[in-house]
């Protein structure tokens, strides 16, 4: 005989007060859970967004971002000439040579200084990452002192937002354009005019090459290529690798924060489950004797008194995801340590992060309820009957 | 003294449960007191920052460098009193994952302007002589098991190539706050490998370092240098020491922040643990405590009995949190050592630590106290708990 579910049910029904306390302390470690998994996966997603699979980038040898790299206008030239790069609508190849540097901007309302990127783009920069729209205002125009800026940058830095200057390389640049690049790195940089920005910085290199492959398949015989160059001390990189590189560090500091923050936490929570089900138990002594008289077997008991802690862990879980559910809407803007500059990132829930949340909830009730349970279905009857 | 017998026995009436649950506080309390060390930790450059120190970068941001030729500017200003001037290498020892902060820097001065850092006079001499010497911290030579004189071998990212140092020294702090964990070597040996291979990047710093004659000053002498180069192709941002590492914190903001919340949600979890555990004493008494009011005792004594133990299990399980903080903390912090090089437990997380508990321990006794008192004494004694 199978003690029936509503059994489980109705008794955290009874001690309402005692349930609600218990399953908002497991509800608050599944908070704390899922909100920073969905952090590291929201900064992920920003970064393997911003790349796309077809497109190749070329940077200096060992260097770990476009900031550190620098490649001569000689050796651009050399990797501009490649037969596999892709033509575009009007003949001309879809490559664009451009510069990357860091400038301090003050944030908005707090005053204090972050690292922004600053990109020095040709004519093909948009035509390679279709995903960027211009939504308001207009491109910076070749050889003048105007730059665009994208999304975040406008809402987040002093200077940034339609026609506000910037001051920078002894010249004023006036914002012309705001840019939304979605959920990409590239909603936290700021575009003008390469020439016009390296006569500006004094940088005499370009940073990165980045180019479209005419056949995407064909990537491994184009990074043989330049890597075998003699004349090239460059790598080649497909665009979607190297910015989930960006994102390692990052990823890896919240995952360590994560998830010893949520052992830690889950200890605390198992224990107040446990509380909850030793003291059920010692309550319904009495109970438990009748049942067991009835002739309900021990397995039966311990699988309803079960039943009652993993029911108490999948309403916490289920409330901690519900409050997760929305973060959302918030998205931070942070350094990245790695590429030592500003980042803007949402948290990004995912049915992985669901299931692995609900599945902790679960362990949860099941480790904080398996010792009373085993303790309600080890008692003996007389007794049982006797104390109740 | 009574009652403070019957508050000690009535804590100890469920063993297991008041076990648990001051198990539960030491966790809790544990992790309270390590997420205040680590946010303390990311503070760290700051508080061992000096007060007569300035630092002067190029006003664009970190990556642009300032001529060297500014040296001679700077000394002349009035107030200042050593200039010293280095860069950030960024080189990788091995692989990615071995990261410690390595810079170039004029040794000299740099070891003028860093009393801080204790290098042996021998030592120093020897690293002062070799052009490829440099010397490590007490933490950084012992987590990679250096030894005075081994060469090592750094593959640079911003200065392509790779980078052979030979260790002459090994520095300890002087203060207990001193990250024993940096790497420095002559910035000479580097601006002439970088000259042969590329001049254009020959004689330039990524910053200088002033100590001033006064620390008073110091706000003048900082707006003295950045207007002696103002409208200049490379201008400069001077600020203390101390607000440039500020600086570097408040770039990660958001991070902190989030610490400093999830350091807030466990006490939330844990009190809603000992609420639990004092509800579910209450509800088992009421009997006992219309016993009480049958007696003659008022609203006070029964308030002074719940709030007795639930402060007592609190405070219980805060000495025990403590006490772990300590050894824990420190096994941590050698764990952790590449991130956070000094992880200190400070006297003010431990007074954090135990009014956190006593407010806990206030509010997890509230709801049943008002229970207590509330219930009439016919109800009180009928009740099965």
């Amino acid at each position: 005989m199978i003690v029936p579910f509503s059994y489980s049910l109705r008794n955290l029904w009874t001690r309402r007060l005692t349930t609600v306390l218990t399953a908002s302390g497991m509800a608050l470690v599944v908070f704390v859970f899922a909100s920073i998994l969905m952090l590291a996966e929201g900064l992920q997603k920003t970064l393997v967004e911003t790349g796309s699979y077809d497109n190749a980038i070329v940077i200096r040898k060992a260097s770990a971002s476009e900031v550190q790299s620098g490649i001569e206008r000689k050796q651009a030239s050399i990797v501009e000439t490649d037969p596999e790069i892709a033509i575009a609508g009007d003949g001309k190849p879809l490559v664009a040579k451009e510069m990357v540097v860091l400038i301090g901007l003050p944030k908005r309302g707090s005053n204090k200084q972050s690292n922004v990127v600053i990109r020095g783009i040709t004519d093909r920069s948009l035509m390679l990452r279709p995903q960027i729209k211009l939504i308001e205002g207009r491109m910076p125009t070749p050889g003048s002192a105007e730059v665009m800026a994208g999304l975040s940058i406008a809402k987040r830095f002093n200077g940034g937002n339609m026609g506000e200057t910037l001051r920078f390389g002894m010249r004023e640049w006036r914002i012309v354009g705001i840019f939304d690049a979605g959920n990409t790195g590239f909603t936290s940089e700021i575009w003008g005019d390469v020439d016009q920005l390296m006569q500006a910085f004094r940088r005499p290199v370009y940073s990165s090459v980045t180019f479209k492959l005419r056949d995407s398949s064909r990537f491994g015989e184009v990074k043989r290529r330049i890597e075998g160059d003699p004349r090239l001390t460059l790598e080649a990189k497909r665009e979607t690798k190297y910015y989930l590189e960006q994102s390692e560090v990052m990823a890896k500091f919240l995952r360590i924060l994560g998830i010893s923050l949520t052992v830690i936490f889950s200890l605390g929570a198992i224990i107040g489950a446990m509380i909850t089900m030793y003291t059920a138990v010692a309550t319904r002594v009495g109970e438990i004797g009748t049942l067991r008289a009835l002739g309900f077997q021990r397995t039966s008991i311990l699988t309803a008194f079960l039943m009652e802690s993993l029911l108490l862990g999948l309403a916490g879980g289920l409330a901690g995801l519900f409050f997760s559910s929305f973060l959302q809407l918030i998205t931070i803007s942070t350094l990245n340590f790695q590429t030592f500059s500003e980042l803007a990132f949402s948290f990004t829930l995912t049915p992985g992060i669901i299931l692995r949340a609900l599945a902790f909830a679960l362990i949860m009730g099941f480790v904080g309820g398996v010792l009373p349970a085993v303790r309600a279905a080890h008692m003996n009857i007389v007794d049982a009957l006797r104390s109740g | 003294m009574h009652v403070l017998k019957i508050v000690f026995k009535n804590a100890f009436r469920h063993k297991l449960r008041t076990g648990l649950t001051i198990l539960s506080i030491t966790i809790a309390i544990l992790a309270f007191g390590l997420l205040r060390t680590v946010i303390h930790a990311w503070y760290a450059g700051v508080e061992a920052s000096a007060v007569n120190r300035l630092v002067s970068r190029n006003s664009i941001s970190m990556i642009f460098p300032l001529p060297l030729s500014y040296k001679e500017k700077i000394r002349q200003i009035e107030g200042v009193k050593t200039v010293s001037w280095g860069g950030w290498f960024g080189g990788i020892y091995i692989d990615e994952k071995n990261f410690f902060a390595n810079f170039a820097v004029d040794a000299k001065t740099y070891l003028e302007l860093y009393p801080e850092y204790i290098v042996p006079p021998d030592q120093k001499a020897a690293f002062l002589k070799d052009r490829k010497g440099f010397v490590a911290g007490r933490k950084l030579a012992a987590r990679y098991g250096w030894h005075i004189g081994d060469t090592i071998v750094l593959k640079g990212t911003i200065y392509p190539g790779t980078w052979e140092f030979v260790l002459r020294g090994i520095y300890t702090g002087r203060d207990k706050g001193t990250d024993e964990s940096v790497f420095f070597f002559n910035w000479d040996y580097l601006n002439e490998e970088v000259r042969k291979k590329t001049p254009g990047r020959a004689d330039q710093v990524g910053f200088y370092m002033i100590g001033v004659t006064n620390p008073d000053l110091a706000a003048d002498v900082a707006a003295r240098i950045d207007g002696s180069f103002k409208n200049s192709l490379a201008e400069t941002l001077t600020e203390t020491e101390k607000a440039f590492q500020l600086g570097f914190v408040s770039m990660s903001d958001a991070i902190i922040t989030a610490i400093k919340l999830v350091s807030f949600v466990v006490i939330v979890i844990i009190l809603a643990v000992v609420a639990n555990t004092m509800a579910m004493t209450a509800r088992e008494r009421m009997g006992e405590y219309a016993v009480f009011k049958t007696l003659g005792f008022g609203a006070r004594h029964l308030a002074g009995l719940i709030f007795g133990e639930s402060i007592f299990i609190t405070l219980v399980g805060a000495a025990c949190g403590v006490a772990l903080t300590f050894p824990v903390a420190d096994a941590f912090g050698r764990a952790m050592g590449q991130y956070f090089p000094t992880f200190n437990v400070t006297g003010e997380t431990v007074v954090m630590d135990v009014i956190t508990a006593l407010i806990v321990g206030i509010l997890a006794a509230i709801v049943p106290t008002v229970r207590a008192i509330k219930v009439r004494i016919a109800d009180g004694l009928r009740s099965i708990g």
